[in-house]
C-alpha cells in the first residue's frame, strides 16, 4: 500500500459520516469497558447523592426549622388601642385572614378578689388553642367542663393553698371555682387564674382584648400576614413580636449560612472526587485514542467520543446519586426532624448539569494532553 | 535500597505525588473544618439562641402576686419584699458564671407623668449597660445584652445619669423626641432615647435603676431579675428534683455540674438571698428542641463530608498506583517480591498520608476560622488534640484506598505490564 492510497483512505474516512459508527462504539465501550467505568459511575453516584441530599436539605432545612421555632409561640398579637375595646368580631376576622397558616389564640383579662381581700388576674381563653399556641406550659390537667379553671403556680399559693375550690369575686358577683390543674412557665401567667372564655363573659362581661396569633412561615409570609391583618382589622393594633422573629431570623440565618458552607465544601470534594477518579479512567484509555487515531479518526470524532461517554458515565451516575441523596436526604429528615423531607425535583437539573460539567471537564483535561502525543508512541506503549 | 526507592519515586515523580497529595490536604482539610464547626456549633447556636432573651427569673421568695395586665401594674406599688442590689454581682461567683451571658435587674414603679396631660405610668428601673465589679472582675451587664430586640432611636442612656428612655407608644402620645424633656413625679428629666421593645415597654418609661429606687424610696430595692445563661439541653437527670437528688452525693454532684437551666437556677437561688430563681419555660424549654434539631444536622452533614474527603483521597491514592503498573512489573522482573512491592507503596502512601496530613490540617484550621469568622463572628478554633486523630485517620484512609490498587498491581503479570499491554 503506498502512502498516497493510504491518505486517501484516511480522507474518505474522516469524510463519512460517523454517526452509526458513534454510536456503536459508545455502546460497545460501554459494554466491554464494564469494571473500568464502574468505578467512575461509582465516584459519580457517591459525589451526586451527597450533593443531591444536602442541596435538598439546605432548601427544606428552613421550613422544617420554622416548624421548631413556632413551638416559642405567638409572633405576633392584635391587641385593642388604648381606652378601646377589641372591635367584635375580631378573632373571625383574624381566623379567616389565617386560615390553616398559623393559630390564633384570644385572651380577655379582669381583675378579680379572692375571699381575703387579695387581687388577682382572671384570664378567659381557649384552652384547646392554647395547649397549641404554648406547647411550653406545663399543666397537670387541662380543664374540660365549666366552672374548671386552671391556676397558676403562685396564684395557687394565695387562692386555693390545699388545693380546694375557692370563691373569686368580680364587682359583687362571687363564684365557686374549681381548680382543676396547675400551671407552671416561669412567667406572668404563673400568678394568673385561667378559665373558658364563655364562664368569664358570663361571669363578669368581659371580652377578649388581645388576640395572640402565630404565623407559620418565612419572615416575609409572617410579614405579609400582618399586613393583611393591618387592613383586616383598621380598629386594633397588630403588633409583630420582635422578641421571636428577631431571635427566630438570627438563629435560621446562621444556620443556613454553616449549611450551605459545609455543602459547598463537600460539594467541591466530591467533585474533586470524580474529576479524579474521570481523568484516570480517561486515560487508561489512551490506547483506544491512538488506535483511532492511527485509523484515521478525526481528533475531533475522538474528543467527542471520550466527552459523549464521560458525559453518558455523568448522567448515568446523577441520575442514580440523586435517586439515593433524595432517600438519604428523607431519612434524614425522619431521624433529625420526624418529618421527611419532601424530595426537590428543582435540584435534579443543577445536579445532573453538575455531573455533565465535571464530567465533561474530566474528559477535556486529558485528552488536551493525549492531542499532542503520537499514536505510535502511545501504542508502543511508551506513554 | 528501600528507603532510597522511596526517596527517588517522590523526587522523580513530582506530578504525581502532587496530584495525590492535594487530594489527601483538600480531604484533611475539609475534614477538619466539618469536625471543629460540627463540635462548635452547638456552642455557637446557643449564643445566637441568647437572641431570645432571659431563660430564668429571679424573684423574691417572699412574692407577693403579680397583678399586672399588659404591663400595667393594678396594685400600689411600695408593698412586697424586693431582692438587693448588692446582691446582684455573686452571680459571677457562682459555679457556672461563665455560662451566665447576662441579666439585668427590673424595677417597676406607678409614677405620674405629665404627657400633655397628667396620667399614672409604669416607670421600669434597669441596668442598660452597667459595669459591674466582683473581687478583681469587671463585667458588663444589662438589657442590652438581656433584651437585644429593644431598638432606641437616640442614644441609650447612661446608668449613672437620670436619664430616661420613652417607650415609642407613649412618645407618640406625648409627642416627645429625643433631647426632650418630659415631667416624671414632679421632677423634669431627658429623653435620650425612644424604646421599640414591641411589648409592653412601649407604653411605659424605661429609667436607670437608681432612678426608679429613688421613686420608690428604697434603696438598692429590685423587684425582678432576668438571667440569660448558656444552657444544656435539659435531659432526664435534668428534670430532677435537687432536693431529693441531695440524698445521693455523687448524682447530685454531676447534676450540680451541668449546666442545665434548672442546676443554673438553683445556683442562682444559693447566691442571691432570699430569691426563688425559675426558667422561663417559653424561652429555656425551646432552646433544646432547636439546638438538638442543628447539631444533629451538622452531624450528618459532618459524616457527609468525611466520607466524600475518604472518596476523594482513595481515589487519587488508586489512580496513582494503577498508572504505576509497569513500574510495578518492571521490579517484578528484577525479582522483587510482592511484599517488597506492597511496602513500598505502603511506605509511600504514608509519607504522603502524613505530610498531606498536617498540611490539610492546618488548612482545615484556617476554613473553620474563617467559617466562624463570616458566620459567627467568633473564630471557631480548632483543638491541637485533634492532630494526631486527623493525622491517624489520614493513614487509615489513604491505605484503604491504596490496598485495592496496590493488591491489583502486584498480582499484575509483569510480561503484561513490559509489554505495555496493561
Amino acid at each position: 500500500m503506498s502512502s498516497s492510497s493510504l491518505a486517501e483512505i484516511s480522507q474518505r474516512r474522516a469524510a463519512k459520516p460517523h454517526s452509526g459508527m458513534f454510536l456503536r462504539m459508545l455502546l460497545r465501550a460501554a459494554i466491554l469497558g464494564r469494571g473500568h467505568a464502574a468505578s467512575a459511575v461509582l465516584a459519580m453516584v457517591v459525589a451526586a447523592a451527597v450533593a443531591t441530599s444536602l442541596l435538598n436539605l439546605s432548601v427544606d432545612i428552613e421550613s422544617k426549622l420554622h416548624k421548631e421555632f413556632r413551638s416559642y409561640g405567638a409572633n405576633v398579637v392584635v391587641v385593642a388601642r388604648e381606652d378601646a375595646k377589641l372591635p367584635e368580631g375580631s378573632l373571625d376576622e383574624v381566623e379567616s385572614a389565617l386560615g390553616s397558616h398559623g393559630v390564633a389564640v384570644p385572651f380577655a383579662y379582669a381583675v378579680a378578689q379572692t375571699s381575703s381581700g387579695q387581687l388577682v388576674v382572671v384570664s378567659g381563653t381557649d384552652f384547646d388553642k392554647v395547649r397549641e399556641l404554648d406547647s411550653w406550659w406545663r399543666v397537670s390537667v387541662w380543664p374540660h367542663g365549666p366552672g374548671e379553671v386552671l391556676v397558676g403556680e403562685k396564684a395557687a399559693a394565695v387562692v386555693s393553698p390545699s388545693g380546694g375550690p375557692f370563691d373569686l369575686s368580680f364587682q359583687g358577683r362571687t363564684r365557686q371555682f374549681v381548680p382543676t390543674g396547675l400551671l407552671r412557665t416561669g412567667g406572668a401567667e404563673d400568678s394568673r387564674i385561667y378559665l373558658s372564655l364563655a364562664d368569664l363573659e358570663a361571669w363578669t362581661g368581659v371580652v377578649p382584648s388581645s388576640i395572640e396569633i402565630a404565623v407559620s412561615g418565612s419572615p416575609a409570609e409572617v410579614d405579609r400576614m400582618v399586613g393583611t391583618l393591618v387592613k383586616a382589622l383598621p380598629d386594633a393594633e397588630v403588633r409583630p413580636v420582635r422578641q421571636i422573629l428577631e431571635g427566630e431570623a438570627r438563629v435560621l440565618g446562621k444556620t443556613r449560612a454553616t449549611l450551605i458552607a459545609a455543602a459547598a465544601l463537600v460539594i467541591v470534594t466530591s467533585a474533586l472526587c470524580v474529576l479524579s477518579t474521570l481523568i484516570g479512567w480517561v486515560f487508561d484509555h489512551r490506547r483506544d485514542f491512538a488506535i483511532m487515531k492511527a485509523l484515521g479518526a478525526s481528533e475531533w470524532l475522538i474528543t467527542g467520543f471520550f466527552a459523549a461517554e464521560s458525559a453518558a458515565l455523568g448522567v448515568i451516575g446523577a441520575m442514580i446519586g440523586f435517586g439515593i441523596g433524595i432517600g438519604v436526604a428523607a431519612w434524614i429528615g425522619r431521624v433529625n426532624f420526624h418529618a421527611p423531607v419532601i424530595p426537590r425535583f428543582s435540584v435534579l437539573p443543577w445536579v445532573l448539569g453538575g455531573s455533565i460539567a465535571v464530567a465533561l471537564l474530566a474528559a477535556g483535561l486529558p485528552m488536551s494532553l493525549l492531542r499532542r502525543v503520537q499514536p505510535a508512541v502511545i501504542l508502543r506503549g511508551e506513554e | 535500597m528501600f528507603l532510597r526507592l522511596v526517596f527517588e519515586s517522590f523526587r522523580r515523580e513530582k506530578r504525581r505525588k502532587a496530584l495525590a497529595g492535594a487530594a489527601i490536604v483538600l480531604g484533611v482539610a475539609v475534614a477538619t473544618a466539618m469536625i471543629a464547626v460540627a463540635t462548635d456549633i452547638g456552642d455557637k447556636i446557643n449564643r445566637e439562641l441568647r437572641g431570645y432573651g432571659a431563660n430564668l427569673l429571679v424573684t423574691p421568695q417572699q412574692d407577693t402576686l403579680d397583678v399586672e395586665i399588659g404591663g400595667v401594674n393594678l396594685k400600689p406599688s411600695g408593698d412586697g419584699s424586693y431582692l438587693n442590689e448588692a446582691d446582684l454581682p455573686k452571680i459571677r461567683g457562682t459555679f457556672w458564671h461563665n455560662n451566665i451571658v447576662g441579666f439585668a435587674p427590673m424595677l417597676p414603679v406607678q409614677v405620674n407623668v405629665d404627657v400633655g396631660r397628667a396620667s399614672r405610668r409604669t416607670l421600669v428601673g434597669t441596668y442598660f449597660l452597667k459595669k459591674l465589679t466582683l473581687g478583681k472582675e469587671d463585667f458588663l451587664t444589662g438589657v442590652r445584652i438581656t433584651h437585644p430586640w429593644w431598638h432606641v432611636a437616640g442614644a441609650w442612656p447612661d446608668d449613672n445619669s437620670e436619664d430616661v428612655l420613652v417607650g415609642e407608644h407613649l412618645a407618640r402620645k406625648a409627642g416627645l423626641k429625643p433631647g426632650e424633656a418630659i415631667e416624671i413625679a414632679g421632677q423634669p428629666h431627658r429623653v435620650a432615647g425612644i424604646l421599640s421593645a414591641s411589648g409592653p415597654e412601649d407604653d411605659q418609661i424605661v429609667a436607670p435603676l437608681g432612678l426608679a429606687q429613688q421613686i420608690l424610696g428604697r434603696k438598692g430595692a429590685v423587684r425582678r431579675l432576668y438571667v440569660s445563661a448558656l444552657t444544656k439541653p435539659e435531659d432526664a437527670l435534668a428534670r430532677r428534683d435537687p432536693h431529693i437528688l441531695a440524698e445521693n452525693p455523687e448524682l447530685f454532684e454531676r447534676w450540680y455540674c451541668s449546666p442545665y437551666v434548672q442546676s443554673i437556677a438553683y445556683q442562682l437561688e444559693e447566691a442571691i438571698p432570699h430569691s426563688h430563681a425559675e426558667p422561663i419555660r417559653q424561652v429555656a424549654q425551646n432552646e433544646g428542641v432547636i439546638l438538638a434539631r442543628i447539631e444533629g444536622l451538622m452531624l450528618w452533614i459532618t459524616a457527609a463530608a468525611l466520607v466524600a474527603s475518604a472518596l476523594a483521597v482513595s481515589a487519587a491514592m488508586a489512580t496513582a498506583i494503577f498508572e504505576r503498573r509497569r513500574e510495578v512489573g518492571l521490579m517484578k522482573a528484577l525479582g522483587a517480591r510482592n511484599a517488597l512491592i506492597a511496602a513500598l507503596f505502603f511506605a509511600e502512601a504514608t509519607l504522603l498520608a502524613l505530610l498531606g496530613g498536617c498540611l490539610g490540617f492546618l488548612g482545615g484550621a484556617w476554613l473553620a476560622r474563617q467559617i466562624g469568622r463570616s458566620i459567627f463572628d467568633a473564630a471557631i478554633t480548632v483543638d491541637p488534640v485533634l492532630l494526631p486523630v486527623i493525622l491517624f485517620i489520614a493513614v487509615i484512609v489513604t491505605f484503604a484506598g491504596s490496598a485495592v490498587a496496590i493488591r491489583h498491581a502486584v498480582k499484575f503479570d509483569p510480561v503484561y505490564a513490559l509489554r505495555g499491554e496493561g
